[in-house]
């Protein structure tokens, strides 16, 4: 097996300006990927209060423990929730939601609400997959697309590449600035095919990080054909786990020539963020906001 | 006289030696980084198992992605055009080849002639080539001349549900958690590239009889899922890694007669 | 909306698009897939439109290979039978 390099805690996090008790219109957003789950809690359209963990091997579960942990130390319980979405890849799954809403769109209104109504375009890139979304002002989805089939420009493949370099994942960013020269990206797509390049680099005497230095880039040129796919608006916005790793993010920024926004919150919450925000929408349309 | 094709592969330099349509030499050296020495190396083997003199030889082709970089050479062959002519003078009757390597896969239909009518690559993706095959018998833990054979033991289908090797690795991983026998496991290796070299081949429009050659063609497990898929029993030829270079070395011994004929070859 | 259904991958693009705003549902589409490969479905914002089945979308290349030989390309029965031109293909 190989060893897992990719490390982030799992935590919660709570406003403490807020007393729930005064709310009217309280909800739920709850995003199942298929290495982290997230559940955000809003009352009354603000952010309350979010949790953010590993997704363990059974769905439902994984979906009870996120609320459960953004329920802590609140006194809120289910009950009082009045609206429930579920969202990610195992949103169908979520024994308390009322509706289930694809990650797209959850994604899409939740960087509205984390980045403000200026973001246009989206870039997420989580373990397995890669989104570009394009919103309007609104947070509504004007196109979209979603690779979930090749590892290559998702996390798994830097962790394949950690694995190989025997590097920890978070610090991969960092260590691929230390190059006396910006080496020529990793010519192959394929993880596979580029592990194979990249262990013949090696065995010429590269250092370690010229070779994290050619895979960042690689990367990013492969994330930049994608959003040139869907076209590139400002303002943009990156999200997921590899908005964590300058290595990617700034040669990325870099080939488009602009500058990604700065998060408010953590940006691993937008999906679930949207879940809740589209619960606010769907509990006064279905008549369960008491008035 | 005697006519040389020479394959230089991304990993591999294949070397053949024909006399009157016949093999009379071979040789097979692994490049790394040094492939002019390589390329050297397999000469001189293939020439010695032969028992030819070098000026004996009519004509050189090359094939393969570093064809370019065979400077003895007279001229070259595409890696389409010599999958078709080698596959041919194994058997005169087929008409499509499927050649699958570690690193691409190829289909290509051609006539008796073994002028090529139509052909397809699927190239720069591993779960289209061979390598899907090695990383998965990697992750099975299993050795991969053994791979084939546990896969025919298997009675039993079970879907992939990934189409790349990265992400299939970790779904074979979470197969063997799951207690699934590794002979099925391993025949859901093969079914799953053989339905993507099936799909693509049709894509030519397969024309009977079909040959399969490259390093894929060892492989008894990916044999019997692709008859399986195409509802056909596809032909071996002897030492399928040759083919391309046995398809340049009959060229070279066309082109070779050619020249001689019209005086210019001196 | 206009919804990307597909991949890149090591060898290519592979995308059909299929734009929301061009869709009647008319459902023409998927009776005139060989493969099976489109469906309606009630998107996020309740539009009735066509879509690639979920089980194809990581294996479209594959799956659409039927209707597209290498040597003269007849028209994708899709695009054709789509009148408002809703649906497109990146290869
Ligand atoms: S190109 Fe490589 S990483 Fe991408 S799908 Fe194919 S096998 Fe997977
Ligand atoms: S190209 Fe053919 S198989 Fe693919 S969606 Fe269109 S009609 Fe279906």
């Amino acid at each position: 097996m190989t060893t897992e390099y990719w490390r982030w805690k799992e935590y919660n996090w709570k406003n403490p300006d807020i007393d729930w008790k005064d709310a009217k219109n309280i909800t739920v957003g709850v995003d199942v990927g298929s290495v982290s789950s997230q559940a955000v809690i809003m009352t009354d359209g603000e952010l309350y209060a979010y949790s953010n963990m590993r997704t363990g091997s059974d769905s439902p579960e994984s979906a009870e423990n996120a609320l459960d942990w953004a329920l802590k130390d609140t006194g809120m319980t289910l009950d009082n929730i009045l609206y429930a979405v579920g969202t990610g890849y195992g949103r169908v799954n979520v024994p308390f939601a009322d509706r289930a809403i694809t990650e797209i769109a959850c994604h899409g209104r939740g960087a509205n609400f984390m980045y403000g109504p200026t973001v246009r375009t989206i870039l997420d890139m989580g373990g397995q997959d890669c989104k570009v979304i394009q919103v309007d002002e609104k947070g509504k989805v004007q196109e979209f697309l979603m690779n979930d089939k090749c590892a290559a420009g998702t996390g798994r493949g830097m962790e394949v590449f950690a694995d190989l370099l025997e590097i920890p994942i978070e610090d991969i960013g960092e260590l691929s600035f230390q190059v006396d020269e910006e080496p020529e990206p990793v010519s192959s797509t394929c993880v596979i095919f580029a592990k194979t390049e990249a262990t013949g680099l090696l065995r010429q005497g590269w250092p370690k990080n010229d070779v994290l230095a050619a895979y960042c880039s690689a990367m990013a040129l492969r994330v930049v054909a994608l959003i040139e796919r869907v076209g590139v608006e400002e303002d943009f916005a990156i999200t997921g786990g590899i908005a964590k790793n300058a290595g990617v993010v700034k040669r990325l920024t870099g080939y488009l020539n602009l500058e990604a926004l700065q998060p408010k919150h953590d940006t691993q919450i937008a999906g679930a963020l949207g879940g809740a925000l589209f619960a606010q929408t769907l509990a006064v349309k279905e008549g369960k906001v008491p008035s | 006289m005697v006519s040389i094709g020479v394959d230089m592969g991304a990993k591999n330099v294949k070397v053949v030696v024909l006399r009157e349509n016949e093999v009379i030499g071979k040789a097979l050296v692994t490049a790394g980084l040094d492939t002019e020495g390589a390329l050297k190396e397999a000469l001189q083997s293939a020439s010695r198992e032969a028992g030819i003199d070098y000026d004996e030889v009519g004509n050189i082709t090359a094939t393969g992605a570093g064809r370019k970089d065979v400077p003895m050479a007279r001229d070259e062959l595409t890696e389409v055009g010599a999958a078709a002519r080698g596959a041919l003078f194994h058997f005169s009757d087929a008409r499509t080849v499927i050649d699958v390597g570690a690193e691409e896969g190829r289909g290509v239909r051609f006539n008796a002639e073994g002028r090529v009518i139509d052909f397809v690559i699927n190239e720069k993706c591993a779960a289209g080539a061979g390598a899907f095959t090695e990383a998965m018998a990697r992750a099975l833990e299993v050795p991969l001349e053994e791979f084939g054979p546990l896969s025919l033991k298997s009675d039993r289908e079970i879907p992939m549900n990934a189409q790349c090797a990265v992400f299939a690795e970790s779904e074979v991983v979470s197969l063997v958690h799951a207690k699934t026998p590794k002979k099925d496991i391993a025949r859901a290796v093969h079914d799953a590239i053989a339905s993507r070299i099936t799909s693509m081949v049709r894509r030519v429009g397969v024309e009977e009889r079909v040959a399969l050659v490259g390093g894929l063609a060892y492989n008894v497990g990916f044999i019997d899922s692709l008859n399986r898929d195409l509802e056909t029993e596809v032909l071996i030829p002897p030492d399928p890694e040759y083919t391309a270079a046995i398809g340049a070395a009959v060229v070279a011994a066309e082109r070779g007669a050619k020249a001689s004929e019209g005086g210019e070859n001196s | 909306m206009k919804a990307n259904y597909g991949y890149h991958d090591g060898s290519g693009d592979f995308f059909i698009t299929i734009d929301s705003n061009l869709c009647t549902g008319c459902v023409e589409c998927i009776s005139s897939c060989p493969a099976d490969v489109l469906e309606m479905i009630t998107d996020d914002y309740d539009d009735v439109v066509a879509a690639v089945k979920d089980e194809h979308r990581k294996k479209i290349k594959y799956s659409c290979a039927e209707c597209k030989p290498v040597d003269e390309q007849p028209p994708l029965p899709c695009v054709a039978a789509c009148e408002p031109g809703a649906i497109t293909h990146s290869w």
